[in-house]
């Protein structure tokens, strides 16, 4: 009888980090987000970019006119970029907490969907996709800003946005992971005090990460955001990032393991 | 409990593959949570174009079923079928055909009331076209014409159930699963969907209500079972099962000393007695001697009906409180 429940809760915890089903019945849910989103598309891009833009405009402005160029840059463009990546960060951890969380847990959209012909893992790809999606968008606007005040006039340039997208699946996946594990809304600050402000502080958004002492800056060199900031400032400078592919292969490390965690934990949580 | 171990022997005596027109087949199943057995071998059968009431005080196990003839948990032990596919194997297929209705609403409050149809259209792999075709049929079902762009949060409890019914039904499901359709509801919203569910019945709908209102099921219900605590109890057609299981009258008796006047007298004169607090409830086939008692009796209060659903239902699971 023991061994029998032992393989039962085996065979249950199999199920769980069972690897993800994909179909292309995702599409429709990821399309639901896009309406909804199109229904308020002005305000949650403004929300999206106030704050990077603000950021940019005034420490670019205003640090910029004391320390020059930085990193074969001016220091606006040099901000601008790690807002660019930034913002992906911010836009798409918003996305995979509370939006997600709305969806889930107090509108119980999933549980709706889910009773249709659409799986959860359906779900939660749409919505690890859709995560990357609105980083692309903030992602644009901001790029177009800093466009407008003159850098970054380059074809390069525009692999910034597919970088986005990266960024938003890897810090979106961690997003949904904190999501399949909170109680309430507040349980997200954890995630914002202990792993997005220390990554907008050591990534080398603000200033380059050589300036660090080599201990912290190799530290460092783990965060997603300094892989992403990497590959940003050189396109911006129209230069082929050196070491792309390890910088690459980082952010899909990172975001295929947080979205594989967010999917198995999603599913213990609803599935039961 | 070794009772239970009968299922075992399920390798051996293989089950009768269920007739055509069964339209949901759920034989011996078993759901455990941890130590816990929540569904303990039940066995039924859904026929086409019946509704089939499924009883039961809460934690019978009734949701767990649903979930799980849903596939969207995996049962420990049994077979289900719903709509000719093997659950869960081919949930997803078997889905594109069923409708749910579930005990919270789930609407789209970003949506408006149309758009929620059309959206959970595509769910299901609907072209757009088929969808706007239906919706019209769809809102003047739910009584929602006039509501068609307005948005979720404006509408009343009623309104929502009845959306959700509609919304149910944008794939033209040949079974549809209720899972206590109206609860929290006034009579009149109530009433509505009563009256809505008899519509698709008398289309030829299958559907499948949970419910803990007793006459919600015996308004709907062709057929009921009542499960407890996992386990199928009873099992057929209302009025059949009264009258398996339930004298035909009930007297109840109302006051402080009814316990003593049941004692006395009232076990005399009816074939059974329960005294829940104040109340005494005396069960008859025959309650004339009984009312001639109490007619000799000044300031006691009785009220005299016939045996209803919920009689059954308290004789078959017990007076005392689930929670």
């Amino acid at each position: 009888m023991e061994t029998e429940t032992k393989n039962r809760v085996k065979a249950a915890t199999t199920k769980i980090w069972a690897p993800p089903t994909l179909s292309a019945r995702f599409v429709p849910v990821w399309r639901r987000n896009l309406l909804v989103w199109r229904k308020l598309a002005i305000a949650s891009i403004l929300g999206n970019i106030a704050d990077p833009l603000l950021y940019m405009l005034a420490l670019g402005y205003g640090i910029g006119a004391l320390v020059g160029e930085v990193g074969g840059m001016s220091y606006v463009a040099f901000i601008g970029t790690g807002m660019v990546c930034q913002s992906a960060m911010f836009t798409a951890s918003f996305e995979g907490m509370y939006s997600a969380f709305s969806r889930m847990h107090m509108q119980r959209t999933w549980e709706g969907i889910i009773n249709a012909p659409v799986s959860l893992d359906d779900v939660m790809l749409a919505e690890w996709l859709w995560t990357g999606t609105k980083a692309v968008m903030s992602t644009t606007a901001i790029l177009l800003v800093i466009m407008l005040l003159g850098y970054g006039h380059t074809w390069l340039a525009l692999w910034i946005l597919p970088l986005g997208f990266l960024v938003g699946l890897t810090f979106g996946g961690a997003g949904l992971v904190m999501n399949a594990l909170a109680p309430n809304y507040d349980f997200f600050t954890y995630f914002f005090t202990l792993v997005l402000t220390p990554m907008l502080l050591f990534s080398g958004v603000y200033f380059p990460v050589e300036q660090m002492p080599a201990w912290l800056a190799s530290i460092a060199a783990f965060l997603p955001l300094k892989h992403a900031i990497d590959i940003a400032r050189p396109l911006m400078l129209s230069r082929i990032p050196e070491n792309i592919l390890l910088h690459v292969a980082v952010l899909v490390f990172y975001a295929a393991v947080a979205y594989y965690f967010a999917l198995a934990l999603t599913r213990r949580r609803l599935l039961k | 409990m070794s009772t239970f171990n009968e299922d075992d022997t399920v390798l051996v005596d293989p089950p009768a593959p269920p007739p055509a027109d069964v339209v949901l087949h759920v034989h011996r199943l078993r759901k455990k949570y941890g130590a816990a057995e929540v569904v303990r071998s039940l066995s039924f059968d859904i026929r086409r174009g019946e509704c089939f009431g499924l009883l039961g005080p809460n934690g019978a196990g009734k949701t767990t079923t649903l979930r799980c003839c849903l596939g969207l948990i995996d049962p420990d032990g049994g077979k289900i079928e719903m709509v000719g596919q093997p659950v869960p194997k081919a949930a997803r297929e078997a889905r594109i055909r069923v409708g749910v209705v579930p005990q919270m609403d789930n609407l789209d409050p970003d949506f408006t009331v149309r758009e929620n149809l059309l959206i959970y259209g595509t769910y299901f792999g609907l072209p757009r076209g088929v969808v706007e075709k239906r919706i019209p049929k769809l809102l003047d079902f739910a009584g929602l014409g006039n509501k068609r762009n307005a948005g979720i949060r404006t509408l009343s409890g009623g309104m929502k159930r009845r959306l959700t019914l509609a919304r149910a039904l944008i794939n033209d499901p040949e079974l549809l699963i209720l899972d206590e359709p109206t609860t929290g509801l006034d009579p009149q919203a109530r009433h509505l969907i009563w009256d809505g569910l008899r519509q698709l019945l008398a289309q030829g709908k299958t559907i499948l209500l949970t419910t803990h209102f007793m006459d919600e099921a015996e308004r709907l219900a062709t057929r009921l079972a009542v499960i407890d605590h996992g386990m199928l109890i009873a099992t057929g057609a209302p009025r059949a099962l009264l009258k398996q299981h339930v004298e035909a009258e009930v007297v109840e008796v109302f006051g402080d000393e009814v316990r003593t006047w049941a004692d006395v007298h009232g076990r005399k004169l009816a074939q059974r007695v329960e005294v829940a607090g104040e109340t005494a409830f005396c069960y008859a086939a025959d309650p004339q001697p009984l009312l001639n008692d109490l007619a000799t009796r000044a300031g006691v209060r009785y009220l005299h009906r016939p045996a209803n659903l919920e009689d059954l239902f308290i004789k078959l699971t017990g007076r005392e409180l689930r929670d």
